[in-house]
């Protein structure tokens, strides 16, 4: 059976089959390009069986698939495969194969005569596309329960046919899609034969898409057959030969192309354009501009970005600088006064705890802006034809761009619709989000399809950030070295932090000025451990920047909002706790975390204690007190640990190091993951998100600063923005699925969102190594080559 | 605009261009290819790689007037069907997570391979050094390129994850 790889042809071939052999196919052939006609993903699955309207359909609306009904979820074809849509998109950590294992466990049909269509608004219902690492622990349970209910139709439809009651459904078998009679096995039905080229017209139940339900239960763990396989993904060989279309090859008939043009100085007034400055060059079509947005339009991509560079803008600056230089932020962010801030958490006296402290440690510890950066540039094609509006885009949230856009360009949600596809990922609220709104404006205004795509320096400086952090942490220890007191206070760059595809906070808005009144609160949060301190006090609080709007420090989602900075703090100064306490690091967090028995249904500080035991197993950690004593070496080697968890899942990492004391320069050489996200899926796709999930953060650690002088963001490449390379990458990554399939130790755990909690420990795992290696302790992210050396020298090292 | 001659994975092309288009516009553009991308247009990440003589050749800084060799991208790597063996080790080892850098990553491992069929680890690191990829998957393609190579089972990367309780 084909595995439908290529998404439009995916999307093509699914429904062609559904809708019993009508051909709606129409990939047309210009002048050797590759166009896509994208008819037959208008169709909504809610259409009877058979009747395709293709007129009809290609020009919409396209109203939304209802998740009460089992059609919108499966489709069993002629040749006895089956078709799952569902409400997500695929990063590339494989969970579109995680859920047709789910899913087709569930159904009792071949992995292999399954697939899936995901995250188009108009053919799959709504769940909320990626993020939060949900996937699984959450949309997977309606995916489950839907599969579930289909097979027991199926089995009800053959006891009629089989002449039985239904409560005799005992009497069958079922298994590959074939429904046998345990009696006679001669006689079978195949699904195919019992759907009879029609469909389920079954009405499930639930108040949202995440309750939706049949009546038949799910399979318990022991009798699931794909799950907890590493089958392999199917997405990576097209990705690998060539032939997956991606958001960024999809034309279309009349298509333009677009750049923007970016106010060169942040919060800087558009005055007037020259349009004569472009308005000869070939293939010039229209400079577009409203408010402070500025694209120009040519017919051909090069010409657009020829254009957009020699078009001849008059800007105004602002009277105030948007921001003070990435040098003096932290200074800035000390002395600003807070927008928001949380009443601290409190447990037992932690002021008079300190006080009485036979030892107090205090630090301070810094983290830049960090930026999504993707490895492509935003970038979307929206088509304006017969008055809807498609977007053919790689945002994981093609259902809040799907809703953003109607309200943004005045549409009827129904006459919207998101066709999401595969692209550079960049894990969370990426510029992508933007980029789809921009298509969209520019599309309605130019009336013909317009593709846009944001060049590298856009990208890099203009993308959202991550905020920036400066923590302030107090210990106290008693003189057995046990800690009796932890103080936290953490402050965030994070006002205004935008949501996704608000049409109110999304760059374009910013720019023409239609954004919202009140800006959100932003957040600064606080550690997650199980530790048990008698007194303890979190708190946390949002300053703001000069310039809130039409900024590149914008700050939005990204990867783990929040834990990798505040990880960093918080399990680097545990471990300053060790050291004063001359304590083991891996010893000293287990003391914290077996002082208390408390416990919670999911049995975290169980799984705490055990996947720190794990790491430290895997990694074959040798108790002693860090730092290690230092050689005459040049390489200084050493390793350090950092645990945390995400929602349910528990995380333990290592990191060994080599430092080298004459160019501050950091290699970390092996990496260990311990992880426990309850129930495995797919090992093998999971240790893939693993070690994709920890290296970014490597880049993170040793790399990534976004850079800036008092009016734009400098870091604008991979030159003055470097990333993770070849050569950092660690010579051994150990990952310990300490839950792991296919004989779960703990098959009563449910699967929890494994991906982001990875992120956390990470940054402050390679600061704890490199301290047991140098003595040193780095408290400013990024350690680059430049500054760990500043240190070790200032240190004597 | 004129015309310009091009010889890609064996089949000549004649379009109809300004000649000192960058290559990486015609061949997507133009021809229609979704190997080669987009990734920066500066020449650092590798996204838009393509070999030209055997020489892994970054095609957004290259103006199309100046090839003259024979243009290979990746889908024309494969040879009647089958996968060449970079792209096999590429599914083997399950490499990609997105996958938007991993036409850099194989093409520039192919003209590697075939410059040097038995790298060392080092020599891995520096040839691949400059093949940018945001989602990290840098440890699954040395396994990957190693494996190419018909070096050990490249499943170092993956035998490292052991699994506890089974
Ligand atoms: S796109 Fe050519 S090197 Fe980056
Ligand atoms: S796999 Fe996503 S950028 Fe490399």
């Amino acid at each position: 059976m084909t595995t439908f790889t290529n998404i439009p042809k995916r999307i093509e071939d699914a429904l062609e089959q559904r809708s019993a052999g009508t051909s709606r196919r129409d990939f047309l052939k210009t002048s050797g390009v590759f166009v896509v006609s994208f008819g037959a993903a208008a169709v909504s699955p809610a259409l009877p069986f058979g009747v395709v309207a293709q007129g009809e359909a290609t020009a919409g609306p396209y109203p939304e698939p209802d998740f009460r009904e089992l059609d919108t979820w499966i489709a069993i074809h002629e040749n006895n495969t089956a078709t799952f849509f569902v409400g997500k998109t695929d990063c590339g950590q494989g969970t579109g194969t995680a859920f047709r294992q789910m899913m087709s466990d569930e159904l009792d049909i071949a992995y292999d005569d399954t697939s899936v269509i995901m995250g188009s608004t108009d053919v799959t219902p709504d769940q909320g596309g990626s993020g939060g690492s949900d996937a699984i622990q959450r949309d997977g349970w309606p995916m489950r329960r839907v599969a579930a209910e289909a097979r027991r139709v199926l089995l009800e439809l053959a006891c009629k046919r089989f002449g039985l009651p239904v409560e005799d459904v005992e009497q069958l078998n079922v298994s590959d899609a074939v429904i046998t009679l345990k009696s006679d096995p001669s006689k079978k039905l195949t699904y195919a034969e019992l759907i009879d080229g029609k469909q389920f017209h079954v009405t499930l139940t639930g108040d949202n898409v995440n309750e939706t339900t049949g009546t038949a239960a799910v399979k318990p763990v022991q009798e699931l057959r794909n799950v907890g396989q590493s089958l392999e993904r199917y997405d990576i060989p097209p990705k690998v030969d060539g032939s997956l279309t991606w958001a960024v090859d999809v034309k279309l008939p009349g298509m333009v192309h677009a750049r923007n043009v970016r106010p060169p100085v942040v919060g800087a007034k558009l005055i007037g354009i020259d349009e004569s400055s472009v308005k000869d060059l070939p293939g010039f079509i229209r400079v577009v501009s409203k408010g402070n947005y500025v694209a120009v339009v040519c017919e051909r991509e090069e010409q657009a970005i020829d254009a957009s560079r020699k078009l001849k803008v008059d800007w105004q600056k602002p009277a105030a600088a948007p921001f003070p230089t990435s040098d003096e932020l932290y200074a800035y962010m000390r002395s600003a006064t807070p927008m928001s801030s949380w009443d601290p958490d409190v447990v037992g006296d932690p002021e008079a705890a300190l006080e009485s402290a036979a030892t107090v440690v205090e630090a301070e510890y810094d983290f830049p802006f960090q930026g999504h950066t993707a490895f492509g540039p935003a970038h979307a094609l929206a088509d304006p034809s017969d008055g809807q509006m498609t977007i053919y885009s790689n945002d994981m949230k093609s259902y809040g761009m799907r809703r953003g856009v109607a309200e943004f360009l005045g549409m009827p949600n129904d006459q919207v619709r998101v066709v999401w596809m595969e692209g550079p990922q960049a894990y969370g609220r990426s510029a992508a989000d933007d980029a789809g709104f921009e298509a969209a404006f520019l599309a309605k205004e130019i009336g013909r399809p317009v593709r846009v795509q944001w060049m590298r320096d856009e990208e890099t400086a203009w993308d959202t950030k991550g905020p920036p952090y400066t923590f302030t942490l107090r210990g106290g220890l008693d003189g057995e070295g046990n800690v009796v007191a932890f103080d936290y206070k953490a402050q965030s760059v994070d006002y205004n932090h935008v949501g996704y595809n608000e049409a109110e906070t999304v760059l374009i808005a910013q720019l023409i000025g239609t954004r919202k009144e009140t800006p959100s609160a932003g957040r600064a949060t606080t550690p997650t451990d199980l530790y048990a301190i008698p007194n303890r006090r979190v708190t946390g609080k949002v300053v703001r920047l000069p310039a809130i709007w039409e900024t590149p420090l914008r700050t939005g989602n990204l990867r783990d909002p929040n834990g990798p900075q505040v990880t960093f703090a918080s399990e680097s100064f545990i471990d300053e706790l060790a050291a004063a306490a001359h304590a083991d690091p891996i010893a000293f967090r287990l003391k914290l975390l077996t002082a208390s028995t408390d416990d919670d249904s999911g049995f975290k500080r169980a799984r705490s204690i055990a996947v720190i035991r794990a790491a430290a197993d895997a990694y074959g950690w040798d108790t002693r007190v860090s730092p290690k004593p230092r050689d005459a070496e040049t390489i200084l080697t050493g390793r350090g640990m950092a645990y945390a968890y995400r929602s349910q899942t528990v995380v333990a990492e290592i990191a060994e190091v080599e430092v080298n004391r004459e160019t501050g320069h950091v290699w970390v050489k092996r990496l260990v993951c311990a992880h426990d996200c309850g129930l495995v899926i797919n090992p093998e796709a999971l240790r893939g998100t693993i070690e994709g999930g920890m290296l970014h953060s490597l880049s993170r650690a040793l790399h990534e600063e976004v850079r800036f002088d008092t009016e734009r963001v400098t870091s604008v490449d991979w030159r003055s923005h470097p990333s993770l390379t070849h050569a950092d990458t660690p010579a051994a990554i150990d990952v310990v699925l300490v839950n792991g399939d296919p004989n779960p130790d703990r098959p009563d755990l449910p699967p929890y969102g494994a991906g982001e909690a990875v992120c956390k420990p990470l940054i402050a795992a390679v600061a704890n190594a490199i301290y047991d290696a140098t003595g040193v302790r780095l408290r400013r992210v990024p350690f680059r080559d430049e500054r760990v050396l500043a240190q070790l020298k200032a240190a004597g090292v | 605009m004129s015309n310009v001659t091009l010889n890609v994975n064996g089949t000549t092309h004649t379009v109809d261009i300004d000649p000192s288009t960058r290559l990486l516009y015609v061949l997507r553009n133009d021809l229609g290819l979704r190997g080669p991308r987009f990734g920066c247009g500066l020449g650092q990440c590798g996204a838009c790689t393509v070999i030209i003589d055997g020489v892994a050749t970054r095609s957004c800084v290259t103006p199309t007037s100046r090839v003259k060799g024979e243009i290979t991208t990746l889908e024309g790597l494969a040879k009647d069907g089958t996968l060449h063996p970079v792209q096999q080790a590429w599914i083997d080892e399950q490499v990609p997570q997105c996958g938007f850098c991993q036409n850099g990553q194989i093409m520039t491992a192919k003209a590697l391979l075939d410059r040097n069929p038995n790298p060392t680890d080092a020599e891995i690191r520096e040839g691949m050094a400059r093949a940018l990829c945001r989602c990290m998957t840098y440890y699954r393609i040395q396994a990957a390129v190693k494996r190419a190579a018909g070096g050990s089972s490249a499943a170092d990367a993956k035998s490292g994850g052991k699994v506890v309780g089974s």
